[in-house]
C-alpha cells in the first residue's frame, strides 16, 4: 500500500512518498519518512519489505558517503543509480534478498539537469522522466503520460503531483492521508508542501 | 506466469550480403503495467559485433555488464578485438556457470568474422547456442518474429533491402504481442559502418 512517485522537471525533480508506516491492519505511525539523503544532490526513496527498506537505504547511504570521503568529490546521479543497482543485484541471488523497491532522484549540480532512475526489487533499472512505485503505478502513470512536459516549472510539477494525489484519493482503496514532498535541485534537497 | 516474461520485449537477428542486422523492441514492463520506452536490450562489443539480451530485465543489465568487463579483459589482454565466434563462446559458458540458477535472459548474436563473412547466433538461457544460415529471434514474440521472419527472408539481401525486410519483421511481429513492442531500434552491420536507425510503430 506503499506509494513511491517522482517527477522530473526543468532543472529539479520532485519526489515523494506517503508517510503512512503500517503492519497487517494497524498504522503505526503517519510522519514516517522513506527518503534518504545519499549526498547534496542526490535522494533515494525505499519501499518494500519491512526492516529491508531501512536498511537498505541506509547501505547504500553510508557506501555513498564513504566514496565522497575516500575521493574526495560526490558521485553522479548516474553513478550513484548504477552502484545501487549493482547492490541490489548482488544481493539478489543471495541466501536473503533485499526486496525494496526505489527511485534515485538527483541533479547535476553545474548544470541543474535532473535525473531519475527506478528499480525495481529484481534490480532492473530504467531512467524515466516521471515514475511511480507501488499499486500507484497503476492509476498515475497514465495522469502523468497525459499532463508531464519535459519543461515543467516547480509550481507546474507540484499542481501535476496534485492531479496524481487526487486520483488516488479517489479510485485508490488504500487511504494514503499524506505524503512528504522533497525537491532536489541545483542549492540541495528541501521538504516543500 | 513465467519469468521470462515478466518484463517484456524480444529481438531478431538476420544475416545478409556482407552484412548482418539486428532488432530489439524498446518495451520494459512490470507484467501488464509498461513503463518505459526506452529500455536497451542490444549492446555493441566492438563496431563489427553486436549483441542483444531479451529476458528479465535485470539479467539483461547483469549480464550487459559481465560481457562488457570480460570483453575489456580480453582487449587488454590478447590486444586485438574478439571474434564473434569466441565471444559466443564467452557468452555460452557465461550462462552454463549458472546452469542450475541461470540468468533469465536468451541472447542474440550478430556479427561479422575477420574475413567479412556474417554471423549470427542465439542461445536459450543455459547457453546452448544455436549457429542460424538465415535468422534469429528471442524474446516474448519469439514466435511471431518466427513466422514473420521465414515469410520475408531471403538470401543474399543487401544492406537497405536488409534493413526494410527485419525492420518490417519487427514491427509486425511485435503487433501481436502484448508484452513486446513501443518502439524499436534497428543496427544494420556492414564492413565499412554500422547503421542505427530507430523505427516508427505503433506505441500501443
Amino acid at each position: 500500500m506503499e506509494v513511491l512517485i517522482g517527477i522530473t522537471g526543468k532543472d529539479f525533480v520532485l519526489l515523494t512518498a506517503d508517510t503512512t508506516s503500517a503492519r497487517s491492519i494497524v498504522i503505526m505511525k503517519q510522519e514516517e519518512d522513506k527518503t534518504r539523503e545519499l549526498n547534496k544532490h542526490n535522494l533515494l526513496l525505499t519501499i518494500g519489505e519491512a526492516g529491508d527498506a531501512v536498511q537498505f537505504a541506509e547501505y547504500i547511504q553510508r557506501n555513498i558517503k564513504l566514496y565522497e570521503i575516500r575521493n574526495g568529490v560526490p558521485l553522479s546521479t548516474k553513478a550513484v543509480a548504477a552502484y545501487t543497482r549493482r547492490e541490489m543485484a548482488d544481493s539478489l541471488r543471495s541466501r536473503n534478498a533485499y526486496q525494496v523497491n526505489i527511485l534515485i532522484g538527483g541533479v547535476d549540480p553545474k548544470t541543474g539537469t535532473p535525473e531519475l532512475y527506478w528499480s525495481d526489487y529484481l534490480a532492473a533499472s530504467q531512467k524515466m522522466p516521471f515514475a511511480t512505485q507501488g499499486y500507484a503505478s497503476y492509476f498515475v502513470m497514465s495522469t502523468m503520460d497525459r499532463y508531464w512536459r519535459p519543461d515543467l516549472s516547480l509550481a507546474e510539477a507540484r499542481a501535476l503531483l496534485q492531479k496524481c494525489f487526487d486520483e488516488l484519493k479517489k479510485r485508490f482503496i488504500g487511504n494514503l492521508p499524506s505524503f512528504l514532498i522533497k525537491v532536489v535541485d541545483k542549492e540541495g534537497i528541501r521538504t516543500i508542501d | 506466469m513465467s519469468i521470462m516474461q515478466y518484463n517484456g520485449g524480444c529481438l531478431v537477428g538476420m544475416k545478409g550480403k556482407n552484412c548482418v542486422a539486428i532488432a530489439s523492441d524498446r518495451r520494459f514492463g512490470v507484467q501488464a503495467l509498461g513503463l518505459s520506452t526506452n529500455f536497451q536490450r542490444m549492446f555493441s562489443v566492438n563496431n563489427r559485433l553486436y549483441y542483444g539480451l531479451a529476458g528479465l530485465g535485470t539479467d539483461v543489465q547483469t549480464l550487459s555488464e559481465k560481457f562488457r568487463m570480460s570483453v575489456n579483459m580480453y582487449n587488454l589482454k590478447e590486444e586485438r578485438d574478439i571474434a564473434p565466434t569466441t565471444f559466443a563462446s564467452l557468452v555460452s559458458s557465461t550462462l552454463y556457470e549458472r546452469r542450475f540458477g541461470p540468468y533469465f535472459s536468451e541472447p542474440v548474436i550478430v556479427g561479422l568474422e575477420k574475413d567479412d563473412t556474417p554471423f549470427i547466433c542465439a542461445m536459450d538461457l543455459i547457453g546452448c547456442i544455436n549457429f542460424a544460415k538465415d535468422f534469429v529471434v528471442t524474446g516474448t514474440s519469439s514466435e511471431q518474429l518466427y513466422g514473420m521472419c521465414e515469410a520475408l527472408w531471403e538470401p543474399d539481401l543487401e544492406p537497405e533491402d536488409l534493413f526494410e525486410t527485419i525492420s518490417q519483421a519487427m514491427l509486425n511481429a511485435v503487433d501481436r504481442d502484448a508484452l513486446s513492442g513501443w518502439g524499436a531500434v534497428v543496427h544494420v552491420i556492414t564492413p565499412t559502418q554500422v547503421i542505427t536507425r530507430t523505427l516508427k510503430g505503433r506505441m500501443d
